[in-house]
């Protein structure tokens, strides 16, 4: 690792000033839990590094007028313990707390988290079942872009931490008859990766015998985190049945293109989100006082 | 390898430490091969163990994944840092009374971790603990001994009996 400079901006400006000064050398840091393995196995080089933990603006969550805003520099533990992120977006709350282990937490960021852009990044997932909006600030300014948009492949972020900066996540407060939920398998309870992860964000029709609206956001199914367009189809607008689960299940297994790896085989992984899948509605709907017929 | 050096100051274990660093080592390395204090382990190196675990401003973190530059004004505790004089830190006498630790590699971070959910939950259920713990890997598989001795530890730091 070359790296030879390391600043610590006390503003965003100072921070993107940084960044163009240094025409591509220099790159931004969060917690470090990811780019310090990748710097020391030199799967990343930089000569400079630009720490954004002291910039207080990017940390914290607010809700205001129907938004709720969430720093990229917030951390998993403070998502975890966060009452309105708890209250009104269980999905985030839960995945935020399934990442690695307390020290992890502790550091690890929800912006370094997305530009890290690994397919299963749990509370990537999470924000995909939410369709948050991510704010960036560029070089030509401030952009808002769906985090669905962010990534490009395996490992490849939209966002570039060499000239932009993610400033942070705007989700809707959820409205009346919306619930979500997050299931994830993995190998142990703690630090290990998922095998497979699910977020869940539905909405009911108001007799609550109806899905009125559903998102479903899955990995590692894809070299990118994904959304089960069709599958979400099946269920907008059908009836809270068991015969509806299983044909969703159904178009899921089509829908999805999971790899063999060490941590699963396809087979498994396909069988097992669909089940996932289950869970996490029948959890959504239980939450709204609904309940799914034969 | 060699980088420019960055000045920086921070708090170890209660002293104010003045050093320069290559912004790409760790706190780990800092601590272990610049500063002599070998009491907090390399177990993998990729923070995946828990071994490095000490405190930045109270709180847990692995020092393996941390660089030392990012610790300029704030305050560390290592292992070294818990004792008061020859008084052992209560976490660190109720790992002695309970045989919290067998060939003691895993024991500092162990230590480490309970301190941090002390700092914020001085009252920990048994599951506060377990789930404090989780990132602490044992090879020799002491973890019922280090939970007792932590719930041991809150009981003394609320007053309570040995
Ligand atoms: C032992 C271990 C266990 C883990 N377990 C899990 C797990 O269970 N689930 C999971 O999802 N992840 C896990 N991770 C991965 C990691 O902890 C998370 O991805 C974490 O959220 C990364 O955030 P960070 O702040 O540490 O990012 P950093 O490492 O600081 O940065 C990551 C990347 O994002 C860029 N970046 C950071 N912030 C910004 C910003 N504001 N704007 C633009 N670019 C930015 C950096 O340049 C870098 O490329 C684990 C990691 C370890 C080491
Ligand atoms: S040495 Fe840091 S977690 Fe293992
Ligand atoms: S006591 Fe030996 S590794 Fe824990």
């Amino acid at each position: 690792m070359n790296c030879e400079k390391y600043y610590l901006p006390a503003t965003v400006e100072e921070a993107i000033n940084i960044l163009r000064e240094n025409q591509g050398n220099a790159r931004l840091i969060a917690g470090g839990t990811d780019l310090v393995l990748q710097l020391r196995e030199r799967k990343i080089n930089t000569k400079a590094l630009v720490d954004l933990s002291a910039l207080k603006e990017l940390n914290g969550i607010t809700e205001n007028n129907g938004w709720i805003t969430i720093g990229s520099m917030t951390t998993h533990q403070q998502i975890a313990a966060s009452g309105i992120i708890r209250e009104k977006a269980r999905v985030l709350a839960e995945a935020a707390q399934s990442i690695g282990s307390p020290q992890i937490r502790n550091v690890g960021t929800i912006g370094g988290n997305v530009v890290n852009a690994q397919p299963a990044a749990d509370t990537t997932i999470a924000l995909m079942a939410l369709d948050a909006r991510a704010r960036i600030l560029t070089n030509q300014g401030e952009i808002t872009k769906p985090v669905g948009e962010l990534f490009l492949g395996a490992g490849q972020s939209a966002i570039d931490p060499t000239s932009e900066i993610l400033l942070a996540f705007d989700i809707k407060t959820p409205g009346a008859r919306e619930a979500t939920a997050f299931m994830r398998l993995a190998k142990r309870k703690a630090l290990a990766l998922p095998i497979v992860n699910v977020g869940v964000w539905l909405k009911l029709d108001q007799t609550l015998s109806k899905f009125e609206d559903i998102r479903i956001a899955l990995g590692p199914m894809a070299p990118v985190p994904v959304r089960a367009t069709n599958t979400e189809a099946v269920l907008k607008g059908a009836p809270l049945q068991q015969t509806v689960l299983l044909q969703a299940m159904a178009v899921l297994e089509k829908e999805i293109s999971p790899r063999d790896s060490l941590r699963g085989s396809a087979f498994y992984k396909k069988e097992m989100a669909k089940v996932l899948l289950k869970r996490a509605i029948l959890v959504a709907v239980k939450d709204l006082g609904g309940e799914l017929g034969e | 390898m060699a980088g420019k050096k960055h000045k920086i100051k921070f708090l170890l274990n209660g002293t104010e430490q003045a050093m320069e660093v290559e912004p790409n080592s760790t706190l780990l390395r800092t601590l272990r091969d610049g500063l002599g204090l070998t009491g907090t382990k390399c177990g993998c190196d990729n923070g995946e163990c828990g071994a490095c675990t000490v405190l930045i401003d109270g709180k847990a973190v692995l020092s393996c994944l941390t660089l030392t530059v990012e610790v300029d004004g704030k305050e560390v505790t290592t292992i070294e840092g818990l004792a008061q004089g020859t008084t052992l830190h209560p976490v660190q006498q109720a790992f002695i009374d309970h045989h919290g630790t067998q060939c003691g590699f895993c024991t500092p971070g162990i230590i480490m971790s309970s301190v941090s959910l002390l700092n914020e939950n001085p009252q920990p259920t048994e599951m506060d603990v377990k789930k404090a713990l989780v990132g602490n890997l044992c090879r020799c598989g002491s973890y019922p001994m280090a939970v007792n001795a932590v719930l041991q530890a809150a009981g003394k730091n609320r007053g309570g009996e040995k």
